[in-house]
């Protein structure tokens, strides 16, 4: 009889419940008759997220030291708990935001494939064995692959697919490179094993940490790394892309934060220079990038890719505080991102076309509500107060002072600085032009009443300014949650 | 509780009104409801205030990010208690005209007015660094969206110049923010030492030079007051560029004594230039607004003379000058927008005349002139004198300049007095265009009657600012060194 190692079920019961809603889901495409198949598979997808993000609340309560599971190969601590229930939460806000959607069929797969890709995001934040790392890594990517490309009638959503098929499959395969190269030089796969094991000045280590770094830098779409975002973003269906840009930045990001700290310790030195000078780049790239485009879709993509800048600076911190900043940080940023997709989701579907800027004007003063809504997350993403994105900001600051990198305080900065030139611009486009040419309700009369999305949209307008008011709740969680790593 | 109630009450008033349905009217005068018992509140506050004492009064405290030591921490001093009152009473005084006038979209003007002035209340308030600038930040989110949308026909170049000037010092200031609080390991301004990181205080003082404005920071100054709605350059000339002035009084100087003790050459020496280059444009603008917009830009210049001057004759006059300008500025603005309302112009060519037959109109005009031109035996007089006999300590070429600074003051009101109201009738000038009307004086009336207390006593804002003689319990501004200065 072979021995297995023994299961903790409760801290990969968010997996699990979401691997259910999933079959679910699949299931529903299958037998359910084709006129409640669209309630029935966003129904379950929904009690799957809710209750994934329940079972990691009790999973982050429940997890006060952090553990190893099943041969070491799974973290179960309050890192991975929290990242779970910021994902699944998401998860839960994009399900809404989806259920309007135009689509003729396929309801059944989308939502088998959200929830799969969620299920594999969530087991990949508790992520503890490069083993591990790679399959949570290539089990969402599978997932997301194909929900970019469901759209199979628009070209856009086909195109889009390929892109990231492409480049996210090069991206893994130099992330399981590197994996190679770190097992080679320390004859470990164990986060923590690897570290104890490695010695200083290991090139084929080295080498290994470079290519982690940047297989896993694809995945957050920092600069240089992110030249698939902007088509992804643009061509995926919007609620896919709301669904990216929130949860695999912060599967990505926390995992990243996870590997580095916990495997390379002991190139510290090194690391933080590569992930400071990375920041950096992202920073620059993705605001003066986000300058020059029209398409909103890719102006917030870019606009993802100079978050992904700021929430690496917290990792460079390499501080406590550092972890606790990019903890925090996602929470008002998934919220955001969610949010201002939705919005532009709904605009979409209004309009029957791609929204640009000039596609949003008078948007502000005919829908009230989204227009506030996108007025919130515009100012958020800019960082000013009553938003929770002026915290973000000032603890990602806070936190590169404190490791000394000043530097890097005046750059984030100055990107700040950039950054207001277009999320005003588009407050600009909202209330101050006129939308009298565009004023066209296209398939014949006012625009569908949409509930579901006004739920979600509002959901993410009151994370945003809740994130600002009860700072210190979500900061105390984001402390235990750093705190579950070896600093 | 008080103080947080004075900030609260317009915040809320602001989401009422931006809420409920209400017709035209009825939000119009509830917003103007909310902005009059918003004065009630700060006349209780100011009743219930010890001017004796140099402590902070009706404060309240509360933890808000406990690990970085950010709190919830309001209160008042003498001076900023005096800065909220004029902050409270020429913005009853914009929503006021905004009524009068009638705006466009009236729920969303006046919730944005409303959160303006809650804003402007906070900073005034703030005992905490970061509080401060969130209420400094937040007092940007409405203005954008009022001179962008109910703003003249250059509006989105004048919101783009505003928001590019205002932000850059803002953001400077948030690292400063960040430096400082993470030094100091707390935020409270209470509980803070001082600093002497140059670097650090320059991102502060950048920031308040460019809201206050200060030469050669004034670049926004032009095209934001010219092209916002009459009220809101009111609104903005009165009492956003004083949050500036707080903001040296509050940080600036007692934070960081020796830095501002350092660069006080370099900023005197931008102040008085300030002073006589905003005159003289002052003088030779072409317009009115253009006018009252330079001549604000030289106050900030005196006013900043007055604070840097490091002594209590000029901190007292640069407090009495606020709140006497804060007065003056935004009963200036507000006639300028009655004359273009009746003229359609605000050229001064096509003005002049109207004395003949608006009595009132006249009377009105030439009072708030007087005042604002400085005659002696008036508020900003004294406040003047105040900052002349202040700075003198820093140099005698300081307090010449004050003085060239208040006969340029003489000369360019009185070039708009005489345009407006003496002359010829301009082409502008219609017979049928009406004196003021009963509305049109229960705005201005009040704010003028405060100006003439403020002339019969003076000490009433000066004496009571930082609290007699010693300054007890707060240094506000760097001790001497120890050889005399």
């Amino acid at each position: 009889m072979i021995e297995t190692p023994s299961v903790d079920w409760l801290a990969l019961s968010p997996t699990v419940a979401l691997l259910v809603a999933s079959g679910l889901a699949l299931l529903a495409a299958v037998v359910v008759p084709e006129w409640t198949r669209k309630a029935v598979a966003s129904g379950v997808a929904l009690a799957g997220f809710v209750t994934a993000a329940v079972l990691a609340g009790v999973v982050f309560d429940e997890s006060p030291t952090p553990e190893v599971l099943l041969s070491g190969s799974m973290a179960r601590d309050q890192l991975a708990a929290l990242a779970q229930v910021i994902l699944a939460v998401t998860g839960a806000v994009v399900v809404l935001v989806s259920w309007a959607e135009r689509r003729r069929d396929n309801h059944g797969e989308y939502y088998a494939l959200l929830t799969a890709a969620g299920a594999g995001m969530v087991f990949f934040v508790s992520a503890e064995d490069l083993m591990t790392l790679f399959l949570g890594l290539e089990w969402f990517s599978l997932c997301l692959y194909v929900l970019v490309a469901l759209d199979t009638e628009r070209a856009a959503s086909l195109e889009a697919g390929l892109k990231y098929l492409v480049v996210g499959g090069f991206g893994s395969a130099v992330l399981l490179f590197g994996s190679a190269f770190v097992y080679g030089a320390t004859g470990e796969i164990g986060f923590a094993e690897i570290a104890s094991a490695s010695s200083t000045d290991d090139t084929f280590l080295l080498a290994g940490l470079a290519m982690i770094l940047a297989g896993l830098a694809f995945k957050v779409s920092a600069a240089p790394f992110h030249m698939w975002t902007p088509d992804v973003y643009q061509g995926a269906p919007s609620s896919v892309t709301a669904f990216m840009s929130a949860a695999t930045k912060t599967a990505a990001l926390v995992v990243l934060l996870r590997v580095l700290v916990t495997t390379f310790p002991n190139e510290a030195d090194i690391w933080t220079i590569a992930v400071a000078v990375i920041a950096c780049v992202s920073l620059v790239w993705g605001n003066l990038a986000a300058l020059a485009q029209r398409d909103l879709k890719r102006l917030l993509a870019y606009s993802s890719i100079s978050h992904a800048g700021f929430m690496l600076m917290a990792i460079a911190a390499n501080s406590e505080r550092g972890g606790e900043a990019l903890l925090y940080y996602l929470v008002p940023y998934s919220a955001m991102s969610v949010g201002a997709f939705a919005v532009v989701a709904a605009r979409e579907r209004e309009l029957g076309r791609a929204v640009t800027l000039e596609s949003l004007a008078g948007l502000g003063w005919e829908r009230p509500f989204y227009g506030i809504a996108m007025w919130t997350f515009m100012l958020g993403m800019a960082g000013f107060p009553l938003t929770g994105g002026m915290f973000g900001k000032l603890f990602v600051f806070s936190a590169a002072y404190d490791s000394g990198d000043w530097w890097l305080v005046l750059v984030g900065v100055a990107a700040t600085a950039i950054s207001l030139a277009y999320y005003l611009n588009v407050v600009r486009w909202l209330y101050m032009r006129a939308g009298t040419e565009l004023r066209l309700a296209p398939a014949g009369g006012s625009p569908p009443n949409d509930p579901a999305l006004a739920t979600a949209v509002g959901a993410a307008v009151v994370v945003t300014v809740g994130s600002f008011f009860a700072v210190q709740p979500i900061l105390d969680a984001a402390a235990d949650a750093a705190a579950s790593l070896p600093f | 509780m008080l103080t947080t109630a004075l900030i609260l009450l317009p915040v809320a008033g602001a989401l009422v009104v931006a809420v409920l349905p209400l017709p035209r009217e009825t939000t119009a005068g509830l917003a103007l409801l909310v902005a009059l018992m918003e004065v009630g509140l700060w006349i209780v506050a100011a009743a219930r205030f010890d001017f004796d004492d140099g402590g902070l009064q009706l404060g309240t405290s509360r933890e808000w990010v406990e690990s970085l030591g950010i709190s919830y921490s309001v209160g008042f001093y003498g001076f900023s208690l005096w800065l909220t009152g004029a902050a409270v009473i020429a913005s009853a005084a914009a929503i006021g005209y905004a009524v009068w006038v009638g705006r466009d979209r009236p729920r969303a003007y006046h919730a944005l007015m409303l959160l303006l002035t809650g804003a402007i209340v906070a900073t005034f308030a703030s005992q905490d660094l970061l509080l401060f600038y969130v209420s400094f930040e937040a007092m940007l989110i409405p203005l954008y969206v009022l001179v962008g949308v109910w703003g003249g026909a250059r509006r989105q170049a004048a919101t783009l110049t505003f928001v590019v000037y205002t932000m850059a010092g803002s953001l400077l200031m948030l690292a400063s923010v960040v430096a400082f609080g993470v030094t100091q390991g707390t935020f409270s301004l209470v509980d803070s030492g001082t600093s002497d990181n140059v670097w650090v205080f320059l991102g502060f003082a950048i920031a308040f030079a460019i809201k206050a404005p200060l030469f050669p920071f004034h670049g926004w100054l032009p095209l934001a007051y010219r092209e916002a709605p009459v009220e809101v350059a009111a609104v903005l000339s009165a009492i956003v560029s004083k949050t500036a002035i707080y903001g040296f009084l509050r940080i600036g100087l007692p934070k960081f004594p020796e830095p501002a003790d350092d660069l006080s050459g370099v900023i005197l020496v931008l102040a008085a230039a300030g002073l006589v280059y905003g005159s003289l444009l002052a003088f030779r603008a072409p317009d009115l607004r253009g006018v009252i917009a330079y001549s604000s830009m030289a106050q900030m210049g005196l006013i900043t003379l007055g604070v840097f001057a490091f002594d209590d004759l000029g901190l007292d006059g640069a407090v009495l000058q606020s709140v006497a300008h804060g007065l003056v500025s935004a009963s200036m603005f507000l006639l300028v927008g009655m004359v273009e309302h009746r003229c359609g112009t605000g050229e001064l060519a096509s003005l002049g005349g109207m004395a003949r037959g608006r009595p009132l109109l006249a009377t009105v005009v030439m009072v708030a002139g007087m005042i604002a031109l400085a005659v002696p035996g008036s508020a900003t007089f004294a406040g003047e004198f105040l900052i002349m006999a202040g700075v003198y300590g820093q140099g005698w070429g300081y307090s010449v300049v004050v003085a060239l600074g208040i006969v340029l003051a003489a000369m360019y009101t009185l070039r708009i007095i005489s345009a407006i109201l003496h002359v010829k009738p301009g082409p502008a000038v219609r017979d049928e265009a009406l004196d003021l009307r009963t509305g049109e004086l229960a705005l201005i009336l009040p704010m003028i009657l405060a100006l003439l207390v403020l002339s019969a006593w003076p000490a009433l804002i000066s004496q009571s600012s930082f609290a007699g003689e010693e300054l007890s319990g707060w240094t506000a501004y760097p001790p001497p060194p120890e050889e005399t200065r």
